[in-house]
This record gives C-alpha cells, structure tokens and sequence, in this order.
C-alpha cells in the first residue's frame, strides 16, 4: 500500500520542530509499524537525508522503547499492542498518518521522535523496589505463601513495561498509571509491605517533581496502556498513600 | 513528611477534590428536597410551609454549621479544581498535532474545568438572586407572620414572582435549566471517579457505584431543572 507519513522532525530540544510530510509506496499490511518506519529511513538515507530517530528495541513488546503517537493515540489505533506489534493491516492503502513523540513536560524531547523517559526510572528509584538479602544466604521467595489472587494482581501491574503510553494519552500527561502499577506490584505481596509506607510517599514526591499533570480519571491510560494496566491500581495507590500519610 | 504530603501532593489535591464534590452531592439532595416544596400548589398552603422551612434552615444551628460546610467545600473545590486544570495543561506545554481523546475518553471527564465553572457562575448568580436578598436585600419589608404564628420573610413570593416574570421568568427557567444540564454533565463522571480518588474501587462494587453515579447525575439535576419551569408554565399565578 501507498501512504503518506506526516512526521514531527526536530533535530533537537533547542531548535524548532515542525512537521515533514513524506511518501512511503509498496508497504506490505503484514510489515509492523516500525518496520514501515525503517523502510522510510532506508529511503532518506538513500537520498542522503537524515533518517527520522525513533526509539525501539525488542520489537516484541517487552522493553516498552517504541513510544510513537500515531494518528493521535499512543501506539495507535490497535488496543493490547506497543508500536512494534501494530501491524500494517490496521491502515488502508491511501491513508495520510501523523506520528509525534510523546508529549509531556516530563518526557522532553531528544531529536524527531525521540523522548527522555528517564522521569520513569527516576520515579522508580524512588521506592520502586524491594530490600533484600542477596548477598549468599537468599531466602526462596516461595517460602512466603502468597495467595493466588494476590499473587495475580501484583504479576498483572508488574506486566507494565514503562513505555509511558499513559502519560502520553492523558489530557494532563499525569503518570499515576505507570506509578500506581509500579506501587501496586509491591503492595499486593507480603514482601513488599514492610516498606510499603515509603515507597508510596517517596514515588508520588518523586512523581510530582518531575511535573507530571494530576489524574482526572478520564480512563484514556487504561484504555491505551498496551498491557491493559488497570485504574485499581491508580485507586489502590490512593488508598496506600492516604494510609501512609496519615501514619 | 507525611503530614505536609497530605496537604500539597498531588494526591491530596485529589483527595480534597472528591471530599468536598461528594460531600456537596449530599448537599444537593438536601437542597433538592427543600426545593420539591415550591411543588405545592399556592392553595394548599405552599407559601407558608416555604418560609417556615425558609427560617428554619436559616436559624437551626445544626443547620447553620452544615451551610458553612457548603460554603467552604465549595470554595475549596473551585479553588483545588481551578488551580488542578491550570496546573494540569502546564504538565503538556507542546501540544500535539493530532490528539484524538475522544477515542479513549468520555466528553465530560475532558471538561470538568469548564463545567464546574459555568457550576460556580451559576452559584454566583443563584446566590445573588435569592441569599443575597435574602440577607442584605429588600425582603425585610415583606416580613409576615405565618397561619403557625412564625414571623418569616417572603421568599416564597420573591421566588415564584422570579420565575413567573411575564418578561424575564422564562429566560430564568432557561438559565437555571443549562446550569442544571452542566451540573448533570459535572456529576456523571464526578460521581465516581470521586469514589476513585478515595481509593474505593473494588470489581464488586464499580459496577454498582458506576450506575448509581450515573442516576444521580441526571435525576438530581432534572428534578432541580424542572422547578422553575413548572412554576413557569403550571403553577397557578400569584
Ligand atoms: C454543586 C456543585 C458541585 C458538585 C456536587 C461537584 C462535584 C464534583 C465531584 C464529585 C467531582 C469528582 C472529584 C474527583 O474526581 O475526585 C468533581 C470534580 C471537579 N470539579 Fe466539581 N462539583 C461542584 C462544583 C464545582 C465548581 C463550582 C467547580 C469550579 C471550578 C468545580 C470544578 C471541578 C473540577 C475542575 C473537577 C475535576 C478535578 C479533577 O479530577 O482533577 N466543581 N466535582
């Protein structure tokens, strides 16, 4: 299929961006998104243009790297799928797309369509973690029993890969998805709940730092999230801080 | 740190919001059911029964600390609310090209900004046109003594005669049905996303908060909306 491509280029975070229009033929609906995206930078290259940067990495919807904004919502059209498993089939021969970065305050931008998400990792630092021995004498973590549905839920928030479609998505690029996930995965499981009431506090200070937007609840970062993450993860982490605030 | 997180983090901010909303949809069934009375017709005593309720709600101090209440949650929500939708379009300063919410998103929880301040324009005016007269205004001279030998003002009088204004009453019943229609708006995705704030989000029990959220939002304010306009087109005139 033929398709044109409107595709935001900055060659910088000093410099102004603006949107390029350009022209792909003889793309295959079995192809991904990115490689649809690699056939047009073959194409630049081959013109001696700058191809467009774009993060990506497994390509299999693991390491949360593609963050493309296509047709406006994060990884586009498709629901359940990063970037790299959004096939070419969801489009029509004929179709015009624009792809931007992610925008936030808290996601800026590197060149074209890349974004720093390190706000992400610094958020997880924060208290994204649990404190154990490992220095030899390991306990097994299955020593601990667990119940099932606990268990459950907290693999489900584990499951978020940090690829920041929530912010993305979200009117008021506020980050509560990725960071009640990341609290709940610990929350919901014994060896998470002696450092429960820091966590929680340090993650959302780290998480309102960084100048993320606050949540409405409009929804928009479940419905985009590429692994379903829940809103009761977003209300369970309300829960855990109002608990650990008034402590 | 605990104690200063629960009065500036970005949670509290939430937490303070969906207090105060919910607490003011209390509020609202309270008012309504003082407001079902201007029903009455004026034969059967209306006029009467209104403004010893009228006198009752504003001398009973039980009733006088739950006004103040009111009085502060909503300043309080329209100060967070404002203050959290400024600070939430900061969060994105380069806006993107092609943003498509309505495809992820319902159109009122995008807009509580602006609905909540077309709320609080209309309070304003509310407030203005009947406490306002009530308390500062010209209705001390329409004081009377009641069949139950209770010395009230006329509100009744001053509100009926608002609304069946040969010029102006219809315009009225218009103004206060939009308001109502965005009030209605505000509460359908208030209403539970309030409960969401608070953390209470259970599988069990969304469903049903999700559809008595839903009920709230269009009969509470329907049956505020269809007052004037009864007393408009059905009540008999006074
Ligand atoms: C009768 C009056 C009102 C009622 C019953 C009411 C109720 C509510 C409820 C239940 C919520 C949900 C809270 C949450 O999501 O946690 C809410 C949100 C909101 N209200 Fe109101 N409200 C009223 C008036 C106002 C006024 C006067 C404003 C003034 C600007 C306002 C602005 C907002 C905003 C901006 C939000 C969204 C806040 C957010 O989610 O970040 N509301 N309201």
């Amino acid at each position: 299929m033929n398709l044109t491509l409107k595709i935001w280029r900055q060659k910088n975070a000093d410099t102004k961006g603006k949107v390029v229009t350009y022209q792909v033929s003889d793309i295959s609906e079995d192809m991904s998104f990115l490689e649809m995206m690699d056939v047009l930078n073959e194409q630049l290259i081959d013109k001696g243009d700058e191809p467009v940067a774009f993060d990506h990495d497994c390509r299999e919807g693991i390491c949360g790297s593609c963050s493309l904004q296509i047709n406006g919502e994060p990884h586009g059209p498709d629901r359940g799928v990063a970037t790299c498993q959004l096939h070419m089939r969801k489009f029509k021969d004929g179709d015009t797309i624009t792809i931007e970065p992610f925008r936030a305050k808290a996601f800026p931008l590197i060149k074209d369509l890349v974004v720093d998400r390190s706000s992400f990792d610094r958020i997880q630092q924060a208290g994204g973690y649990v404190s154990v021995n490992t220095s030899g004498n390991t306990i097994d973590a299955n020593s601990i029993p667990v119940d099932k549905e606990s268990a459950d839920m907290s693999f489900y928030a584990a499951t978020c890969i940090g690829c920041g479609a929530c912010v993305a998505a979200c009117k008021n690029a506020s980050a509560m998805l990725f960071t009640s996930a990341k609290v709940s995965q610990f929350a919901l499981l014994p060896q998470g709940e002696v450092e429960a009431d820091r966590r929680v506090l340090q993650m959302v200070e780290q998480m309102d730092k960084e100048g993320f937007g606050n949540c409405t609840n409009t929804g928009a970062c479940e419905i985009e999230c590429p692994k379903g993450i829940s809103l009761e993860n977003i209300a369970r982490m309300n829960r855990e801080y109002l608990k650990a605030s008034v402590k | 740190m605990a104690k200063s997180a629960l009065l500036k983090s970005s949670l509290a901010k939430k937490y303070w919001m969906a207090f105060t909303g919910l607490f003011l949809c209390l509020f609202l069934i309270g008012h309504l059911l003082g407001n079902l009375q201007l029903l009455i017709p004026v034969s059967e005593g209306a006029r009467d029964q209104f403004n010893e309720y009228a006198l009752f709600m504003a001398t009973n101090p039980a009733v006088k600390i739950l006004s103040y209440l009111t009085y502060i949650s909503i300043l309080f929500h329209a100060i967070d609310g404002i203050w959290l939708t400024i600070t939430n379009r900061r969060a994105r300063p380069q806006g993107y090209v092609s943003f498509k919410p309505s495809t992820n998103t319902i159109w009122a929880s995008r807009n509580m900004g602006v609905l909540g301040t077309i709320i609080l324009a209309f309070i304003a005016v509310h407030l203005y046109q009947f406490w306002g007269q009530l308390k500062f205004g010209s209705l001390d001279d329409s004081l009377y003594t009641t069949a139950n030998d209770q010395e009230v003002t006329d509100l009744y009088t001053l509100t009926i005669q608002t609304f069946q204004d040969p010029q102006y009453g219809l315009i009225w019943a218009i103004i206060y049905g939009f308001s109502m229609l965005a009030i209605g708006f505000h509460l359908y995705h208030g209403f539970s996303s309030g409960f969401q704030s608070l953390g209470v989000n259970h599988p069990k029990y969304n469903g049903f908060i999700r559809k008595l959220g839903y009920a709230f939002a269009i009969l509470v304010p329907l049956a505020f909306a269809v007052i004037p306009f009864y007393i408009y087109f059905i009540l008999e005139k006074i």
